[in-house]
């Protein structure tokens, strides 16, 4: 039985990830990359990792492709063409060193005479990768890595909103006042990309206003 | 299921995101595929952990995802900025960094 | 005080008066540095005496003290400290350079009022005063060397005092790069010496000489050459002597304290200081002896037929040292010596009668210029008198007995010694003839326009300052000589230091009266005592006598011939001249020794200087090997530049290909 959901899972993994290589839209390169962090999420499931499974499909799946769903709608990146890349030309040598690679990694894993990798796996405790067994880590063991990455995670957040806000001199954020709010709408004012608001008043997400 | 044959998947998924870098023009989705090449490795970490028989790998795991996070919050950023100059969304035209 | 402090404080006293000097140049007024250096070597003098006093309480057998201050040089079979030897001869020559450098600072007060660089004048006199005393209290061949390179140095700087006259600076490197060849000699030497002896203290070097060499043995009389080469370059024998007619370029006090009374006597001092080595190398000695006699020989033809003042008593300089040379050298140690304290009596007299002339020429030296000064400088002729008389042995003064005492212990050595004491006596006529020729030159005849102007009573001055030799423009700032010159009869500094040494000149030779008194003599005694002719070499009376007579007969003789040629009969010199012309040509041009030294030295280096900088520097240095380094350079980083292309997958590829090439780096190795 493990092993049929471990064929459909590792297939479905490499085939998302196919995908998300091939496909030429961005946007469905989105979506193969979701179905293979499902996949994936099934494979730490079968590894009796089940915390992190969850955190895959909640964090990663859920918030991190959801932020690429964003952007790639934002982005009105074309479809790419398969061909004709005026650059260095690396197309089929990439591919070929990607080969390599696989070689070398594959060698590593299996002629490698590590024994251990040839079971199914030490002994383990029922509670091995439950939310309990990790937050107690967490908090005991690794205590250190979990605060600096809370750490990292503000920096980047900051960063991220320090790099994509608009430059184009520090605009005073026009403060929103409740009369605003309260403006009555003229029929015939329907500007902007928020109904209702004169121009001007708020933050546009978008270019600028054109009239 | 022995350890190799994840670790072979882990493998395959790595090496399909790292050709993926070099084919792929959109910077887009040269950080999907970079996220590809994070997985796979996430997934390496988790098994050694079971081959191991205790957690560290899993924990691992959930740190680099947190990296992940970050540093797509970042990258995304980078292209939304792009973008906004109208600077072309293509990593072969981005090249002033050179010399 | 105890003889060692007394030895430091004959050392400290110039070294604190250059440095006080230097330190106030801009603050002090001129004539305070002048009394500042005067004072220090005054002190200087007076500390030689109390070491003399010191000395002579200390019995018989200990007055060789060696006064340590500190680790000099102490490396791996190297031994050096900072040490004072003081014993008979180290005091006896600190009393004549601190003495007679006392007098010549006295002059210099007068003589160089006016001048703008006075006050440096006196820190580089005073600097010179204290290499001299290094080099002669020195206990150890480290010093030694080092006082011997000081005062090369300060002779350059004071031969070049006018730093503006070319003519100047161009004697300054000549008299610098000869010396420096005596430097290397000396150095060489040296090591000559220690390799086998393996100490460089003066005292402990001196017992082991006996153990370690052989007579003539091979090494020590290459040292012993080399150390000679070292003395004559210094002492100005030949053939290393073309810097000291050069040299008069420096004003007349420099002349007077290096070139006549201490610099130039290093190389006597070298050779009597070193003499357990000289008598374990009769061959090295000989040489010295040899040389010591064709210098005293040439300088003297020379000095018969050179027109420029100064010269005339360089050359008899020269030839006097040659005197000395030759007796250190043939192991007649105090006669030598007492020579060398006469001549400085009375050579530096002379130079300063010499200074007065030329200042009431303005600054000319020329002999056929001159002529007439007798009746307006009295006190100058006087003294000129006196110092030509003591040169050429008159009978009664110093030069006298000194000259004839190193002839007669010369001739007592017997064999061929006798050859080089009969040349000495040749060259003692040349001496009173030459010398007289000068006075008679400058004094008698009809007065020239600077004479009559005297004469009138006010000192002539040039329109336009000019060069003496070369007639360049100058003018009266720092670099050239100064508006004002001053003459003896009108400065009472200058009377005082000339008047002193002329009493010296007179009566400093009642110290060694042969058969009279033999003061030097036992006084250097206890320096000497381990030496085989010191007290052995005795002439018999006989001998003496003959000598003396001779001397002062030769004396006489030549003081007529020059009175007859240049006073009663003046037109017979040019025709002595016209029927001698091949000598007289070869003596005028100083016997080519100039031309053979550009030849065989100056221009091989000239050639090979401007090869190297054509050639070898051009094509190789330049070419090949900066420019090929810069071209290699180049070349590899415009091959990695290639590889910053900025396109970011290729950069991606790059890291693929690392990454690939680690993994299987790591299997190959896990094997």
């Amino acid at each position: 039985m493990a092993e049929v959901v471990f064929f459909i899972a590792a297939i479905g993994a490499i085939a998302g990830a196919l995908g998300t290589v091939a496909l030429r839209n961005p946007f469905y390169s989105v979506l193969s990359l979701v179905c293979h962090l499902l996949a994936l999420a099934a494979l730490f499931l079968l590894l009796r990792a089940e915390f992190v499974a969850a955190a895959q499909v909640v964090v990663y799946a859920g918030a991190v492709m959801v932020l690429y769903v964003f952007v790639a709608a934002y982005v009105v990146g074309g479809d790419e063409p398969l061909g004709g890349t005026p650059g260095p030309g690396l197309r089929g040598v990439s591919v070929l060193f990607a080969g390599a690679l696989l070689v070398v990694l594959c060698i590593a894993t299996l002629g490698s005479g590590l024994s251990a990798l040839g079971q199914e796996g030490a002994g383990f405790f029922p509670a091995f990768g439950s939310p309990k067994e990790i937050g107690r880590l967490l908090l005991t063991k690794f205590l250190l890595p979990f605060e600096v990455a809370s750490f990292l995670l503000l920096v980047a957040a900051v960063g991220s909103v320090m790099l994509a806000r608009r430059r184009s001199g520090l605009e005073s954020a026009e403060a929103i006042s409740v009369g605003d709010l309260f403006a009555t709408i003229e029929p015939g004012d329907r500007t902007g990309t928020l109904t209702g608001a004169p121009a001007g008043t708020q933050l546009e997400a978008q270019e600028p206003v054109q009239k | 299921m022995s350890m190799e044959w994840y670790l072979v998947v882990s493998a395959f998924v790595f090496c399909i995101g790292a050709g993926g870098i070099l084919v792929r023009r959109n910077p887009l989705v040269i950080l999907l595929c970079l996220e590809l090449m994070l997985n796979a490795a996430n997934l390496a970490l988790v098994t050694f952990a079971r081959a191991h028989g205790n957690q560290d790998g899993q924990i691992f795991a959930i740190i680099v995802m947190v990296v992940a996070a970050c540093e797509v919050t970042i990258g995304l950023g980078l292209i939304v900025a792009l973008y906004r100059r109208r600077l072309p969304i293509d990593v072969d035209e981005l090249r002033e960094l050179q010399g | 005080m105890s003889l060692e402090a007394y030895g430091w404080l004959i050392l400290l006293c110039p070294l604190a008066g250059t440095v006080l000097i230097g330190l106030t140049s801009q603050i002090l007024p001129q004539k305070v540095h002048g009394a500042i250096g005067t004072l220090a070597i005054f002190g200087s003098f007076l500390s030689a005496v109390g070491g003399l006093f010191a000395l002579q309480d200390l019995p018989k057998e200990e007055r060789q003290v060696v006064a340590v201050a500190w680790d000099y040089l102490k490396t791996s079979g190297v031994d050096a400290e900072l040490s004072l030897l003081l014993d008979p001869l180290s005091i006896f020559m600190a009393l004549t350079v601190a003495g007679v450098s006392t007098l010549i600072h006295v002059y210099s007060l007068g003589y160089m009022a006016s001048d703008r660089g006075y006050s440096r004048f006196f820190a580089y006199l005073n600097f010179f005063v204290f290499s001299m005393l290094l080099l002669v209290l020195a206990g150890n061949f480290v010093l030694l060397i080092v006082g011997w390179a000081f005062v090369g140095a300060a002779s350059y700087m004071l031969i070049s005092f006018w730093y503006r006259r070319r003519t100047a600076t161009e004697a300054g490197i000549k008299a610098f790069v000869i010396n420096v060849v005596g430097d290397i000699g000396l150095v060489l030497g040296t090591y000559f010496i220690f390799k086998h002896v393996g100490t460089l203290d003066f005292l402990k070097t001196f017992e082991r000489v006996p153990q370690e060499f052989s007579r003539n043995d091979g090494d020590l009389v290459a040292g012993c050459l080399l150390l000679l080469v070292g003395a004559f370059a210094k002492s100005a024998q030949i053939p290393f002597h073309t810097w000291l007619p050069d040299a008069m370029e420096g004003p007349t006090p420099v002349s007077a304290l290096i070139h006549a009374a201490t610099m130039v006597t290093a190389g006597v001092y070298l050779i009597a200081r070193m003499h357990p080595l000289f008598e374990q190398a009769p061959a090295a000695a000989d040489v010295g002896a040899i040389v010591g006699c064709a210098t005293l020989l040439v300088a003297a033809t020379i000095g018969l037929v050179v027109t420029d003042l100064k010269r005339v008593i360089a050359y008899s300089t020269m030839s006097q040292i040659g005197y000395m040379v030759m007796a250190v050298s043939s192991a007649a140690y105090s006669a030598g010596l007492f020579h060398l304290m006469t001549h400085a009596f009375f050579k530096a007299l002379l130079f300063m009668a010499a200074g007065s002339v030329i200042a009431a020429m303005a600054g000319n030296q020329n002999l056929d210029r001159m002529g007439g000064f007798r009746k307006v400088m009295p006190f100058t002729f006087g003294c000129m008198i006196v110092g030509g008389l003591a040169l050429s042995g008159f009978p009664g003064l110093s030069g006298f007995f000194s000259k004839d005492e190193i002839l007669s212990l010369i001739a007592a050595r017997g064999d061929w010694h006798v050859v080089l004491a009969a040349l000495g006596f040749v060259g003692s006529l040349m001496t009173a003839v030459y010398t007289f020729r000068m006075i008679f030159r400058a004094f008698y005849g009809d007065m020239v326009p600077e004479a009559k102007e005297l004469a009138d009573g006010h000192l002539h001055h040039p329109a336009v300052p000019t060069n003496p030799v070369s007639g360049e423009e100058e003018d009266y700032e720092v670099g050239f000589p100064g508006p004002d010159h001053h003459i003896a009869e009108h400065t009472l500094s200058m009377k005082v230091a000339m008047g002193s040494l002329a009493v010296l000149a007179i009566v400093g030779g009642l110290l060694q009266v042969p058969k009279v008194s033999h003061v030097l003599h036992d006084f250097l005694a206890p320096t000497f005592e381990a030496s085989r002719f010191y007290e052995g070499l005795e002439p018999t009376d006989s001998l003496t006598y003959l000598a003396m007579a001779l001397g002062g007969a030769l004396a006489l003789l030549g003081i007529f011939i020059a009175y007859t040629l240049w006073v009663k009969q003046p037109e017979r010199p040019a025709s002595i001249r016209d029927r001698l012309g091949a000598p007289h040509r070869l003596f005028v041009n100083k016997w080519y020794f100039d031309e053979l030294i550009d030849t065989v030295i100056v221009r091989p280096f000239a050639w090979f200087g401007r090869f190297a900088r054509n050639t070898f520097e051009r094509i190789f240095v330049n070419g090949a090997l900066v420019g090929g380094t810069t071209v290699g350079v180049r070349a590899g980083s415009a091959a990695v530049r290639a590889a910053q292309s900025g396109f970011l997958r290729s950069y991606a590829a790059l890291l693929l290909v690392g990454v690939v090439v680690v993994g299987i780096y790591f299997l190959v190795v896990a094997r």
